[in-house]
């Protein structure tokens, strides 16, 4: 069974995530990529090349869950990783829309409200003169 | 002769003017609200200039109104929110929104301030369609009118012919409630369940409306399926909604 797979895509499995993992670092070393965000990409890092390196462990979860296919397991898995990890981008960009929309908000009184004490003190000075 | 405004019948009214790209239509408009010479209230307009890509800003600067002028586009909820807080902060008892595009004529506030003092109401809407004068709107929008209508009727219990009508008038404890949440897009519909959770309560008022004096109108028929979902998902959950 061993010789029937060839390590060559085992190696190339396990080089790809880790440079994918130093990129993720370099990001977040270089400030483009906040914490909280990487976090998601280090973990599943993590599992790609714990995967990459213990290829009996991706059909022994599959067993351990009750799936036939180890692929389908491997898919379903990444597909709904995927969904969870949108559904929280979605979460983020309501999150900024709303900030967005007070900052703006205030931003545009304080104007008003600048643009008032401007008249105000110049018909003051006026008044002086 | 000594000046009648003092008297504690007449009250400020602060008329927030939501405008993107209407440097068309504002002159006119501002023209025809300083007209008004009512002996119980007076009209102070508040134009909310949503980052206009005319001259919007500018005609209002001219017309020496008081401009919020917005650095981003927030779309009309965003904008109205902005000019009602406004109006709290500065102090106002009453505000009232009334659209940029000429479709209210000022001449009909009058009602809609006797339909507040007459029965006591927190938000007085203003309806085309209580005794059908004046323009009508198009089939479409009066399908989607008559199925709002239906909705609120069956959350609310409340009877609101016109729920798209963005011709209304606020008291003060009805701007706080705007000041501390307003809906973003498309609000007038989500507005009503907003403030009738808020237990202000809501009556209406017939108005007679215009068609739009220039432009174009913010729902597109395009955008009338958008429109239709959208609304109904945030009814529902402006209802669902502590």
């Amino acid at each position: 069974m061993e010789t029937y797979f060839s390590n060559r895509i085992q190696i190339i499995a396990i080089v790809v995530s880790v440079v994918f993992l130093l990129y993720i670092s370099r990001l977040i070393i270089k400030g483009k990529l906040r914490e909280e965000y990487a976090i998601f990409w280090v973990v599943i890092t993590f599992i790609l090349i714990l995967f990459a390196v213990w290829r009996r462990g991706i059909d022994i979860v599959a067993e351990l869950v009750g799936v036939y296919l180890a692929p389908n397991l491997v898919f379903t898995g990444a597909i709904f990783a995927i969904l969870i990890y949108l559904l929280h981008l979605s979460i983020v960009v309501s999150n900024l829309h709303e900030k967005n929309k007070v900052l703006t908000r205030e931003m545009a009184l304080m104007k008003k409200r600048l643009e008032n004490l401007e008249s105000v003190s110049k018909t003051e000075n006026d008044e002086t003169n | 002769m000594i000046s009648t405004n003092a008297t504690n019948t007449h009250f400020r009214i602060a008329v927030v003017i939501p405008a993107f790209n209407e440097d068309e239509n504002l002159p006119s408009l501002i023209a025809e609200l300083r007209q008004i010479n009512h002996p119980d209230f007076q009209l102070i307009p508040v134009v909310v200039n949503d980052c206009s890509k005319d001259e919007t800003a500018l005609v209002a600067r001219n017309l020496k109104v008081d401009l919020i002028d917005l650095p981003v586009n927030l779309g009309i909820g965003g904008a109205v929110q902005s000019g009602m807080i406004y109006a709290y902060e500065s102090g106002f008892q009453y505000a009232m929104q009334l659209d940029g595009d000429g479709q209210h004529p000022p001449s009909e506030i009058h009602k809609l301030v006797a339909a507040m003092k007459k029965s006591d109401f927190s938000v007085v809407i203003g309806s085309r369609f209580i005794e059908s004068d004046g323009f009508q709107s198009s089939s479409l929008r009066r399908a989607g009118i008559h199925y709002l209508k239906w909705v609120i009727k069956i959350l609310t219990g409340l009877q609101i012919t016109d729920a798209t009508s963005g011709l209304r008038l606020y008291n003060r404890s009805a701007l706080a409630a705007i000041a501390a949440y307003y809906p973003d897009e498309y609000p007038e519909p989500e507005a009503i369940i907003y403030f009738h959770k808020k237990k202000l309560s809501i009556g209406e008022t017939p108005v007679i409306m215009r068609h739009r004096q220039a432009g174009k109108s913010s729902i597109s028929f395009i955008n009338s399926i958008y429109y239709f979902w959208k609304v109904s998902l945030a009814i529902i959950y402006a209802y669902l909604k502590v």
